[in-house]
């Protein structure tokens, strides 16, 4: 299990950004999770609430928004959502594909922070 | 409390990702090929390593080794028998390697005499598919004994990889192992991946397995 290792790095970026630009506390990090990423939610978001403990981001929500994968499909030409992991393949004409448009993001699009009044 | 939303859009791993793009730069300038290892625990990751190493020493490339395991230099150790350079990396309990500990072994290696680097992974299916190290060829592993369906289990290590290596074949029959399957199990989830079927220990496909490495060097690096 890496989650707990990608929490801190997430927590970590987070409060950077947070600190940054002057805030006193994130309340909410917005994280955009692809199918194909590696990391688990379930086990992110536990591992979330320990490496928050202590820091700018303690009692924080994160927010995930998890990708489905898609990939272009050169017989039908256009992108195309899969259907499973396990099947590489475009779900309309059932050519191979593993030219992949998205589902390995672990990125964070934004957060919610707290200004000193 | 004043509060508002600020824009971000940065890879959570975008550290490990600048230090790996790094190394890879220096690796490339240094006309070095490196290869990271992944696999399930005991599906032979360091038995083909051992007679890679030595079958590459003998044909004159100068090739080195770094080794990733939670505890113990065991790996390394038997690796060293090769007469290559080794080093453990020793992850403390950790489930995979970083960027950063590969930059950190490499520090007193003269990275332009070296042709080959070999990164074993930490043996887990799971974890290091996350993390780049540098390596211009992700070569995953899976074992005749460890069953076909593999590649299914653990979609995202084998669609991150470069090549798939079957290992172990010397026992493919007394395991009954149906080679088609896993060929379209490892196609279903990583469309056209070149496939190669070794046994270390009887020799079988190392020839191939070495040219395959000899062709990645040659259209990675070539005019580098």
């Amino acid at each position: 299990m890496h989650e707990l290792s990608i929490a801190y790095s997430l927590v970590e970026m987070a409060g950077e950004s947070a600190r940054e630009a002057g805030a006193v506390r994130v309340r909410a990090v917005h994280l955009r999770l692809g199918a194909l990423s590696g990391v688990v939610r379930g086990a992110l978001e536990f591992g979330y609430e320990i490496a928050t403990a202590d820091t700018l981001l303690a009692e924080s929500r994160l927010h995930v928004k998890e990708l489905p994968v898609r990939v272009y499909c050169g017989v039908c030409r256009k992108e195309v959502e899969l259907k499973s992991v396990q099947r590489f393949r475009c779900p309309e004409c059932d050519t191979p594909s593993g030219d992949i448009r998205q589902g390995r993001e672990l990125e964070i699009e934004s957060i919610e922070i707290e200004m000193p009044e | 409390m004043k509060a508002r939303v600020l824009e971000i859009r940065k890879g959570v791993l975008n550290k490990n990702d600048e230090i790996a793009r790094g190394l890879r730069e220096r690796l490339h300038a240094a006309g070095v090929l490196t290869i990271n290892l992944v696999s399930s625990p005991g599906t032979g990751k360091t038995a083909l390593l051992q007679r890679t190493l030595r079958e590459l020493r003998e044909q004159g490339s100068s090739v080195a080794a770094l080794v990733g395991d939670l505890a113990t230099d065991n790996d390394a150790r038997r690796l060293a028998e090769a007469g290559v350079p080794v080093k453990q990396i020793n992850t403390d309990g950790r489930c995979h390697l970083e960027a950063q500990m590969v930059s950190d072994h490499l520090s007193d290696w003269d990275l332009d005499r070296l042709d080959y680097l070999f990164i074993e992974n930490v043996g887990n299916l799971v974890c290091p598919s996350s993390y780049d190290l540098g390596e211009d060829l992700r070569v995953v592993l899976l074992s005749v004994t460890e069953g076909e369906d593999k590649p299914l289990k653990y979609p995202n290590i084998f669609n991150s990889a470069d090549v798939a290596v079957l290992t172990k074949m010397d026992l493919a029959e007394a395991c009954e192992f149906d080679i088609e399957a896993a060929r379209a199990n490892i196609a279903a989830v990583r469309p056209g991946m070149r496939i190669v079927s070794t046994s270390a220990k009887s020799g079988v496909g190392v020839q191939e397995w070495l040219s395959c490495l000899a062709e990645e060097k040659q259209s990675r690096l070539v005019g580098v």
